[in-house]
Formats: structure tokens, sequence, C-alpha cells
């Protein structure tokens, strides 16, 4: 049989089949179906115009409001009563307040070899846990819920060969931010990313999360991870076992391959209005800033935290500075709490929430007006994401954004007095 | 020719609490060019660069392209989450990289299904796209292709 890679595997598991290679399309059995606050409403309208509305296996489905939490208005309670009362009435796994959706499916749900869909772009995060996510619109969501199937495209796979370890003071979002700079925000489009190698080990869950998260700003169908003993022991620790663990074969074939040695990476910087326009971090010294954010499904986890703490302890958020922190989960803000993290964000001046997507969708908490610029640990720096349309998004590690709300400028934390 | 049209210059966030699609086109492109959506009138045909609707997966981005009359958008490349969500809300999308480099706007393109593009008196030739995606856009979208092949429609 001709060697495949994770991806291939994946969805020869969930089609049934033994083989499947690159182009093939392949009816597929989805083992979960996350979806969130953003677009639900749209999928529940169109499940009542059916005419015989059912649900394939509710097991499967796993809901969760994450998007303005706390509702802002009266539209939003209405739209998060719909998604409340829908899940409700069919016995619908449902988390509200719990958290940003795929912290909580990696807290929670993610298995190694499972197909899941999500109906939110960064799906692509479970390949930390070596599951193929991929991120899907409401009606092919409502398809797959009514079905138990979709349609899957079997996609090229581009492999990273990761060898080093990242350099003090640099992170995994400096590593993500630099693969997209160099294959470009559709490098990857309709391709699965695979990362190995023997740098992989050195890279923790919370950073393995993060890579693959951010993968979808190249463009990619979905990311996928080796799976090894840092995998499994975090699965371990959240009481869970994998459904398969699949590696790619000997020979298995890649459209290309990238080999990156980690000690090269630097901290990097990802200037408006595009997540591949990357610069090292130090050409963006002096720019102005007026909000920082410390959060989202990409960078609000405790490792994160620890990191923003470090740099924040001891010193004061610039006084026109407003940083926001907002863990990704209930249990990293009460992680956080324990360590006394808390203590040294609020000593500092920062403004902490409760977890939600916050700023990094552009609604609710946190949103800026015109002519701000934000520095953010979020996912985008689009044109208009982060607030108003003339505003200005950078995107960088947890380290950098807390040391340029001390400073009050972009620069990196070795470069605070 | 602009390039990574990404989801929320169609539809930005702030508008998606609007309670139908008809609320929103006003806002269509509106970070890009707030004047745009008064001008596009049905039978209008987009033409741009590269992975057009990259970004979110918020499916009312086609559904908003749909309800502001255009036909069918041509780009250089397509996001992939776009693209499904396109078909299944029966919006045509055509990769096509030629196009660009001669159009103008305001130029009239004639698209002919699955045969090519015709402009100022130039062919180019498109991909053929599999029946069964061309049977979900003629329907309207998956939901209503679903409902004819069962005979509810």
């Amino acid at each position: 049989m001709k060697p495949m890679t994770i991806a291939d595997k994946i969805i020869a598991a969930a089609a049934g089949v033994d083989h499947v290679q690159a182009g093939d399309i392949n009816t597929v059995e989805v083992d979960k179906l996350l979806i969130n606050y953003g677009t639900t409403h749209l999928t529940i309208d169109m499940y009542h115009k059916l005419k015989n509305p059912r649900i394939a296996d509710v097991s499967k489905l796993v809901w969760v409001v994450d998007h303005n939490v706390p509702c802002d208005s009266p539209k939003t309670a209405a739209s998060h009563k719909k998604m409340r009362d829908f899940a409700k009435a069919h016995g619908i796994t449902f988390y509200e307040g719990a958290g940003v959706c795929h912290q909580v499916m990696m807290e929670n749900h993610v298995r190694p070899g499972e197909l899941i869909f999500g109906a939110d772009s960064h799906t692509c995060a479970y390949g930390a846990l070596g599951a193929f996510g991929t991120g899907v619109g409401c009606t092919d969501y409502l398809y797959a819920m009514v079905t138990g199937k979709s349609w899957v495209l079997v996609p090229e796979t581009l492999r990273f060969n990761l060898t080093g370890r990242l350099p003090e003071g640099v992170y995994a979002r400096d590593l993500i931010l630099t693969i997209i700079g160099q294959i470009s925000a559709n490098g990857a489009n309709y391709m699965a990313m695979e990362f190995g190698g023997e740098g992989l080990a050195t890279l923790t869950m919370a950073d393995r999360i993060a890579i693959c998260n951010l993968c979808v700003e190249a463009g990619a169908k979905t990311a996928l991870m080796e799976v090894d003993q840092v995998a499994l022991d975090y699965l371990a620790e959240h009481g869970r076992t994998p459904k398969h663990i699949f590696k790619s074969d000997e020979g298995a074939k890649y459209a290309q391959v990238y080999d990156i040695d980690l000690s090269t990476i630097q901290p990097i910087v990802a200037k408006p209005h595009f997540v591949d326009n990357v610069v090292p971090a130090a050409e963006c010294t002096g720019v102005k800033i007026d909000e920082a954010f410390i959060g989202s499904c990409n960078n609000g986890r405790i490792e994160d935290l620890r990191v923003a703490a470090a740099v924040l302890k001891g010193r004061k958020v610039h006084p026109l500075v407003r940083l926001l922190v907002v863990p990704a989960s209930q249990t990293v803000y009460q992680q956080a709490l324990q360590e006394g993290l808390m203590e040294i964000f609020m000593e500092a001046g920062a403004i902490v929430m409760n977890a939600n997507c916050s700023v990094c969708w552009g609604s609710c908490q946190g949103v800026i007006g015109e002519g701000e610029t934000l520095i953010s640990t979020g996912t985008r720096n689009f044109k208009g994401r982060a607030g108003h349309p003339n505003s200005f998004v950078y995107l960088a590690s947890a380290a950098t954004v807390a040391a340029s709300a001390v400073k009050g400028e972009i620069v990196t934390a070795d470069m605070l007095d | 020719m602009v390039y990574d049209i990404d989801t929320n210059i169609i539809i930005t966030t702030e508008y998606l609490e609007l309670k139908t699609i008809q609320d929103m086109t006003p806002f269509a492109f509106s970070p890009l060019r707030p004047e745009l959506a008064a001008q596009i009138q049905p039978g209008d045909i987009i033409v741009a660069g590269k992975n057009f609707g990259c970004g979110s997966s918020r499916e009312q981005a086609p559904e908003i392209i749909k309800a502001l009359g255009i036909r069918c958008v041509i780009a250089k490349s397509f996001a992939r989450i776009f693209f499904r969500n396109s078909i299944n809300n029966g919006l045509l999308l055509i990769e096509n990289s030629d196009l660009q480099a001669a159009v103008q706007e305001g130029d009239t393109v004639t698209v002919t299904v699955n045969q090519d593009i015709e402009h100022a008196g130039k062919h180019y030739a498109i991909t053929s796209l599999p029946q069964n995606l061309v049977d979900i856009i003629s329907a309207g979208g998956l939901v209503k292709a679903m409902r004819k092949l069962n005979g509810l429609e």
C-alpha cells in the first residue's frame, strides 16, 4: 500500500477505507462537532426549516458560548438564549462562560486520531493532540449534525521538521508567525500542515496549541502534530485516552518539506493588516500603542499568563495604555489565581476579565476606536478586526505584548529597564 | 488588484448582530470601501486577487455577497472555508489568474459556467466544477439542494 500522512490516515479511518491520497473526495463520519456563538443562530434557523429535523448523534455535539460573554446587548442576549434553549432542549453538551471554545475542547474533549468539525476557523488547533480539526461554515455544520457525515477533499500535506530549541525569550507565537511570513497567508491553502522532528519534544502543549491554532492564517485546512509523551501526558492529566495514534509512513508524499531550526527564531511582530506581514519585533520598536491584549485561543493559557506576569512583576502598565488580561478558560483563571499571577496583573494596573474571546473577535469588551493601536496575542490583525475600521493591530507573543504595555510603545521584554 | 480580502472586510463583526442578511448588506466591504455596497447592482461580478474570503468562517460573508445581487466572484484563489460556504449558499466562485491584469472596474465581463470568461473580446478558459457542486449552486445552496433531492421542493 502507498505510504500515507497523518491527515490521510485520519480521513481513511473516518471514511472506513484502507487508503486515501491527496485529491480524493471521501464521505466521512465526523467524531465531534464543535460550534460556538458566532453563527449558531443561523444553524438553528436552518435546522427548523428542515422537513424532519433530527440530530444524528447528540453525544458528538459540543456547544460553547464564548464570544461576547457575558452579553453586552439585548440582541446578543437573545442570540445566546436561542443557543442555550436549543442545547437544553436537545441534551447537547453545553458550556457558557467556561472559556474560549478551542481551549474548552482541548481541556475536555479532543482525542488523538479524531476528525472534528468546528464552526470556527481556528478549529485546526486540535492538531496539537494529533486530531484532524477543521473549520466549516454553519451549513456544513448543519449537514454533519443532521446526517453524522460530511465530505472531505483529502489535502496535500506540508511537512515541517523541527530541530533545536527556541532561544530564551522566544515563544511559539514567534515561531508560527515566522512560518506564516515564510509561506504567506495562502501558502497552505486547502493543505494540511504537519509538524514533527526532534524539536517538537522541546515544545509544551501550550506552544503546540498556539502553533496549530494559527495555521489557518496560512490558509491551512488542518494542522497535525505527531503524538508523543508530552501529548499523552496532557491527555492523561485531563482524564482521556487516544482514539488512535497515527504516524506518517516512511516515504509519505509531501507537497513540500521545510526544515526549521528553532534556535534561529527571534521575537516577531505581525504588522497591520495581514498576519503574514511579519518583521523582527526590533523593527517595530517605538510604535506607540493605546491598548494591549493578552488572551484568546492562541495565547490565553497558563503558560502565557506566567510569561506575561514575569514581565509585569514589579512594573506598572504605562498610564496611557489599557492592558487587558483575559484567560482562555475558567480553569486557566483558577490556576492563575492559585499561582498569584492575578495579583501581579492587578498591581501592575491591568484590567483582568473573565474567560471569553474578548477583543480578538472585535466586538464587546476592549474594542479600539478610530486611529487607535492595539498590540495583541489575538489571532488576527485584519483591518477593522478589533474595532474601528481605521485602527491598527500588531500581533506578538505574550512577552512582547506585556513589555509594550509597560513601555507604551512596542518593545521586546529584554529591552525593558 | 486587491488581495487577501478577509471575511471581516466583507462583513465586520459589529454588524453580525443585525437581524437579517438584508440589514447587513449596506455595510458590506465597509472597512475597505464604505461606498461600495450602495454602488453594487444586481448581476455585478467581483474580480479580486489571491486568497479571497480568508479569515473567520462566518457564513454571513457569502450570503451578503449573494444578497447584494452579485452573480459570481472571480479571484486568483479562494480561502477554503469561504469556498465551501459559498457553494453551500449557491454563490458561484471561479478561480482565474489572467483576467485581473486586463480588467478595470466598470468593465463588462461575461461568464459561461463551466466554459469560459469573456472580457473585451478575449476569452479566458476556466476549470469546470464537478456536476454535484454545480447542482448545489443552481439549486441555491446545499439545504435547498437536499430538499430538492428529497422531493420537498
